[in-house]
């Protein structure tokens, strides 16, 4: 996806292929484990995996710099929906100490064509966006919690994503910038 | 223009990836009659040319091979001790082949954890606060380009002094290990890059660099 292989740029995966192939594995997941809750965690694990490498793409990609106020990290978490998801999610509800925020956004790209079953309402099926936003920020030595306060397959209207930072891992800062 | 390597170090100081992209490669091979006129001295389990230099056999040097018998150590390889054979007339003339002596792998571990506190040390000296550490280290033969993504992996290009932007070459190498290393599915974390895909695209990539520069990646 860097520079170097344009060819792939220009013809972007689909994205129904993508929210297929998630909900394959979510599927597959909810049959391997049985219980909901497992599920719940296997999926933000999968997505810390996730993250601590995808935020490495993200930094060349998009060359940005280190965050020293959480509203540019807002601003940063918000281009990387719009790169890897395509979607653009609005910045709401800034808490008053500016330590947490919400990104809202109508359509979800991981659930297009899916309705959650009676006996799974427990699931929360975009987890692995959690884990992601965890391991990605992670890297970059912030330690942040985030969950979904809105979710359009539990009936809400929308869709909404609560972050909240814990604080800077200041021991993994590298040399030259502590 | 010429890049003579690429080098990456991990979050915690170790070297995960070399790639020696353009050394050039001296190695001279010259008949000796009795008495030898170069001294040879025995350091770090190689025969190095320590005094008088001639032929572009430069002090420094290390002896590859003798009669087109390669060199172990201070044996050659029926196990006779090449110091003796030297000091013996009637083994003369004998043919001696010298080339510049090449890091080994090890050695190239060892430095680049020397770099990891040298790079800590030089943001700590800084007067001023938020000093980046060393970004270019300049010698009179070659310029080290350090690049340390913000999460604290080290990019580094040794490239002659001449060579022009390195800052974006080693944006592209950057993107590169975002693409063929991480998204390996085989890899695991801060181990060292064994991928072919990540090898082969960062070689062309150098080769681009030298021939047309930056402009063209």
């Amino acid at each position: 996806m860097s520079r170097a292989s344009t060819k792939l740029d220009s013809k972007k995966v689909n994205s129904e292929l993508f929210t297929l192939t998630y909900g394959a594995l979510v599927a597959q997941l909810l049959k391997d484990y049985e219980n909901v809750e497992d599920v719940n965690k296997q999926l933000e694990r999968m997505g810390y995996n996730m993250g601590i490498r995808l935020i490495e793409d993200f930094l060349a990609r998009t060359g940005s710099g280190r965050c020293y106020d959480f509203r540019d990290t807002a601003e940063k978490i918000q281009t990387g929906f719009k790169i890897f998801l395509g979607i653009t999610p609005t910045i709401t509800n800034w808490s008053a100490a500016g330590d947490e925020f919400s990104l809202c956004f109508e359509a979800n790209p991981l659930t297009e064509f899916v309705e959650l079953p009676d006996h799974c309402l427990n699931l929360k099926y975009c987890n692995i966006l959690i884990g992601i936003l965890r391991g990605a920020c992670e890297m970059v030595q912030m330690e942040i919690a985030c969950w979904f306060v809105q979710d359009q397959l539990k009936n809400d209207s929308t869709n909404e994503l609560r972050v909240k930072f814990i604080k800077r891992l200041e021991d993994a800062i590298p040399a030259g910038e502590d | 223009m010429v890049i003579y390597g690429v080098y990456i170090v991990s979050k915690s100081g170790g070297l995960i990836f070399n790639h020696d992209h353009n050394v050039p490669r001296i190695e001279n091979e010259k008949t000796f009659n009795y008495p030898l006129d170069i001294k040879l001295s025995y350091e770090n389990k190689k025969i190095v040319v320590s005094f008088g230099q001639k032929d572009g056999i430069n002090v420094g040097h290390v002896l590859t091979a003798v009669n087109g018998n390669v060199v172990i150590g201070r044996e050659l390889e029926n196990g006779k001790d090449v110091f003796e054979l030297l000091e013996q007339p009637d083994s003369f003339p004998l043919s001696l082949k010298f080339s510049r002596a090449r890091m080994t792998t090890n050695e190239k571990i060892f430095l680049a954890s020397m770099f990891y506190p040298l790079f800590a040390i030089a943001s700590q000296l800084s007067p001023e606060p938020r000093c980046s550490g060393i970004e270019i280290l300049e010698a009179d033969t070659f310029r080290l380009h350090c690049y340390q993504t913000l999460t604290g992996i080290k990019f580094i290009v040794v490239a002659e002094s001449s060579q022009s932007g390195i800052e974006i070459l080693l944006k592209r190498v950057y993107e590169l290990y975002g693409d063929y290393v991480l998204k390996n599915p085989f890899y695991s974390l801060e181990m060292p890059i064994r991928c072919e895909l990540f090898e082969t695209n960062l070689q062309t990539l150098l080769e681009n660099v030298e021939k047309s520069g930056t402009g063209s990646v």
